[in-house]
């Protein structure tokens, strides 16, 4: 199967959570990754997976200004592709020397190597919005979220 | 030219990197280059013109001896455009 799956219209409710406490960088990929195992989209090991990565391969995940996009591999403990968007009540430090505090993370989880493409683009085109990301950030409730997410989804 | 993207596992930030340089190859017309996301343990020994990688990847990839350039924001296609076109025309006057 090589049907690309979009990160804007995946982010539904259930995928979101918004204003999560958070202390550390490992409690906030913690928060993302607990969505994506609620949601069915990966195993309880995956978190730790993801983790992992940070430790070993370092913290670029951190992909702009207070954003994180951790991930482990396929065969880490994903169950199907998708994703989840958390916001932090308090940013946290990952170590990146480019983009910390982080306040927004999205955690991804992908099958395979191509089928997540559609959102690494979504990614790169509306994550570099700044307006959109304020919004997001100053979005203190889930419907608030959603109604920010149902916005972007009418213009794609 | 050969572009080499770099991320730890070669399908998530090497990846996005890839698909932006490709759209802004796209934009500014740019042709006649191929660009490859790889992962960190495979890009050793391969023959590219041009590394971009994060930023925060830099400790990894130290002594390489392939030209890399770094990129901070990872979703700001000013940054990408004027880095890696700045490169690509630096490399092309050699």
């Amino acid at each position: 199967m090589n049907t690309s799956i979009s990160l804007l219209k995946s982010l539904t409710s259930d995928h979101i959570a918004v204003k999560i406490a958070a202390s550390s960088w490992e409690e906030a990929v913690e928060g993302a990754g607990m969505v994506m195992v609620n949601t069915g989209l990966t195993q309880q090991s995956y978190i730790k997976a993801m983790k992992d990565a940070i430790k070993s391969l370092g913290p670029y995940c951190v992909i702009a200004p207070g954003i994180a996009m951790p991930h482990a591999r396929p065969e880490d403990g994903v169950i199907q592709t998708g994703f989840s968007l958390i916001t932090l009540e308090q940013p946290v430090k990952f170590g990146s020397k480019a983009n910390d505090p982080v306040d927004i993370v999205i955690g991804f989880a992908a099958i395979n190597k191509q089928n997540h493409i559609t959102a690494l683009k979504e990614i790169a085109t509306h994550f570099g919005d700044y307006r959109f990301i304020q919004d997001i950030r100053a979005a203190r409730t889930k419907k608030d979220l959603l109604i920010i997410l149902d916005s972007k989804r009418e213009e794609i | 030219m050969k572009i080499a993207t770099v991320c730890g596992m070669g399908f998530g930030t090497s990846m996005m990197l890839k698909l932006f340089i490709e759209d802004i190859f796209k934009a500014e017309g740019i042709t006649g280059h191929q660009v490859i996301p790889w992962d960190l343990g495979s890009i050793k020994g391969q023959q590219v013109d041009l590394i971009v990688a994060p930023t925060d990847m830099e400790s990894h990839l130290k002594g390489s001896e392939t030209k890399v350039i770094y990129i901070k924001n990872l979703v700001d296609k000013e940054e990408i455009t004027e880095k890696v076109i700045g490169a690509i025309k630096e490399l092309e006057s050699l």
